[in-house]
């Protein structure tokens, strides 16, 4: 299998002494969905800034289908995709020309240009919005408008950093289409994303960063298998008054209609349906108390700075 | 890149900065040919006519060559400066960055691109000093070359205040405390032969006096200043400014962090 992006080592020091990245290491393979997550300063920026060419790397190498980004930048470009997290797009153009100049500065022509604008334009929703300037658009057509325009050279590789942010929901699970739509003919797709349902709904392979070191990089799949306990809310009938006694997990009565229950991952739900059928409990709705994802995410995440706090306790 | 697509990318960046400077012609064509009607009706007109000959032509013909290089010059250098800014501002220089052609192609694109506007409002200027003057034409290639050269080399100087600039008043201060003082004192409104002997030597570290010399030259076949060494100083300033743009565009000065 090819590997679409390979970083090796790659570091960055800031001009103010910040290390935003020490050294990380870690491959994505062709047709892949990844998701590179961490919180808020952990590194995931400058990493894609670096692959992107917005941001100078301090020294390690990247390959973009295996070219380098030292010595052949051009043709690694053309490999490449971005869609950034701000809007960097001219407000004073219109919306058919920022599609139309951005597929020139890849050398297509202007005939081929506008064909694609048309198609990318009518596939994004924006074809009626083309002959208007692009501050006339929404939040959410201006992050559709750069997903067109990053898409416009047809990259392999397609890079999105936060591309839902402030996304009304209806808007965000039409982009998931369209992104799932594209990978499946064969892009392959990096994401960055606070919306953790986001990764796990898309990705297959994950990249957990924090303090400019990748804590993991696992198929989702395994990712989630780490998570030993998940906490179900039950909408129960009728009405509790004191919390049904299950045998072998541990509930919670909340109100008294709703009932919490943690399930190990040996455990399996049935038992609970068989006990509280048993006791005249009819359960009408569940649900995840939460994200899987987000909850091994802060497990992970708070394990990291735990470890890093008992180092800096050492030194002292 | 093939060469092809070499070209398309140059060409795209060029179009993108004439259709930006025609959008808003209002701000960048009509103040320049406003201000120089003006010049040519109070100094060339009114004042002229009471100075007499300058240089061995009345003084409408004078300073019509001079007027029109301050044109070429300030035009060339605020196009590439506040586009290029702009383009930093709103970020919109990622679009490039992210991009394949290389960096001499983008240079290249801002640089012609600036030319572009500096010719055609030195041409607009010309056209209204027909109303005022007969425009002779002593060499018309040291013109057209002069004209060109000088448009190359002040849209290298605007790219280099934009890397450097940080806000927009980065922008104004170096046309302001810099260009128009040197183009003032650079010949444009007088021969330096009427300046003490002194003065003459001082004038001629001025690199603007050497293009407004050897445009006149072109015009009226009269110069103050050895044609030669204007056209080896110009060259020499246009290879220092190319080279350092390079740097700064290979080093991401001011674009990449």
């Amino acid at each position: 299998m090819t590997t679409a992006l390979s970083i090796k080592d790659l570091r960055k020091v800031y001009n103010n002494g910040f290390e935003a990245l020490k050294g990380i290491s870690f491959e994505v393979q062709e047709g892949d969905f990844f998701a590179l997550l961490g919180p808020n300063g952990a590194g995931k920026s400058t990493t894609l800034g670096i692959v992107s060419s917005l941001v100078n790397k301090s020294s390690g190498q990247v390959e973009v289908f295996g070219y380098n980004l030292d010595t052949d930048a051009s043709k690694a470009k053309c490999e490449l995709g971005v869609v950034p997290q701000e809007f960097n797009f001219n407000m004073f153009e219109k919306v058919e020309d920022i599609l139309i100049t951005q597929a020139g500065y890849y050398g297509i022509p202007a005939s081929e240009a506008k064909k694609r604008s048309e198609f990318y334009l009518r596939k994004l929703g924006l074809w009626d919005k083309r002959d208007g300037p692009s501050r006339s658009l929404s939040g959410g057509m201006k992050r559709r408008l750069m997903i067109a325009r990053a898409l416009m050279h047809e990259p392999r590789l397609l890079i999105l950093d936060e591309p839902t942010a402030g996304v009304d929901i209806e808007l965000r699970r039409s982009m998931w289409e369209f992104l799932r739509e594209i990978n499946a003919k064969g892009t392959t797709i990096i994401l960055t994303t606070h919306y953790l349902e986001e990764a796990e709904s898309l990705c297959r392979h994950i990249g957990i960063i924090d303090q400019g070191t990748i804590i993991t990089n696992t198929s989702m799949r395994e990712l989630l298998q780490q998570l030993n306990t998940e906490t179900f809310i039950l909408d129960i009938s009728p009405a509790q008054t004191e919390c049904p006694p299950l045998d072998g997990y541990q509930a919670t009565l909340q109100g008294d209609h709703t009932l919490l229950v943690d399930v190990e991952k040996s455990q399996g739900l049935n038992q609970v349906f068989a006990q509280l059928s048993a006791q005249g409990v009819e359960v009408t709705s569940m649900r995840n108390k939460s994200n899987r994802l987000e909850e091994l995410f802060v497990s992970l995440v708070d394990k990291t700075l735990g470890d890093n706090k008992k180092g800096g306790s050492d030194d002292e | 890149m093939s060469n092809r697509e070499l070209f398309i990318a140059f060409w795209t960046i060029l179009v993108k900065e004439i259709r930006r400077f025609t959008r808003i012609w209002a701000q960048t064509l009509l103040p320049p040919a406003i201000t120089m009607t003006l010049y040519f009706i109070i100094f060339g007109n009114l004042i002229g006519s009471r100075i007499g000959q300058m240089g061995g032509f009345n003084y409408m013909e004078f300073i019509v060559p001079g007027l029109i290089m301050m044109s070429v010059i300030t035009n060339s250098y605020g196009n590439v400066v506040s586009s290029f800014y702009s383009t930093k501002f709103q970020r919109h220089i990622e679009e490039l960055l992210v991009s394949p052609p290389p960096n001499w192609i983008i240079l290249a694109g801002y640089i012609i691109g600036g030319s572009v506007r500096g010719l055609l409002v030195g041409l607009i200027v010309t056209l209204l000093s027909l109303f005022f003057t007969d425009l002779y034409i002593h060499n018309f290639w040291v013109i057209v070359s002069v004209v060109f050269l000088t448009a190359i080399l002040f849209s290298l100087g605007g790219f280099i205040n934009a890397v450097f600039a940080n806000s927009f008043d980065h922008i104004s201060i170096i046309p302001t405390f810099v260009l128009t003082p040197l183009t003032y004192l650079g010949g444009v409104f007088y021969s330096i032969t009427l300046l003490p002997e002194f003065w003459q030597h001082v004038s001629q570290i001025n690199p603007i006096l050497y293009m407004v010399n050897t445009f006149r030259y072109g015009i009226l076949g009269v110069s103050d200043i050895n044609i030669g060494v204007a056209y080896a100083m110009i060259i020499g300033v246009i290879v220092v400014l190319f080279s350092y743009s390079m740097y700064l565009l290979n080093t991401g000065k001011g674009i990449r962090q």
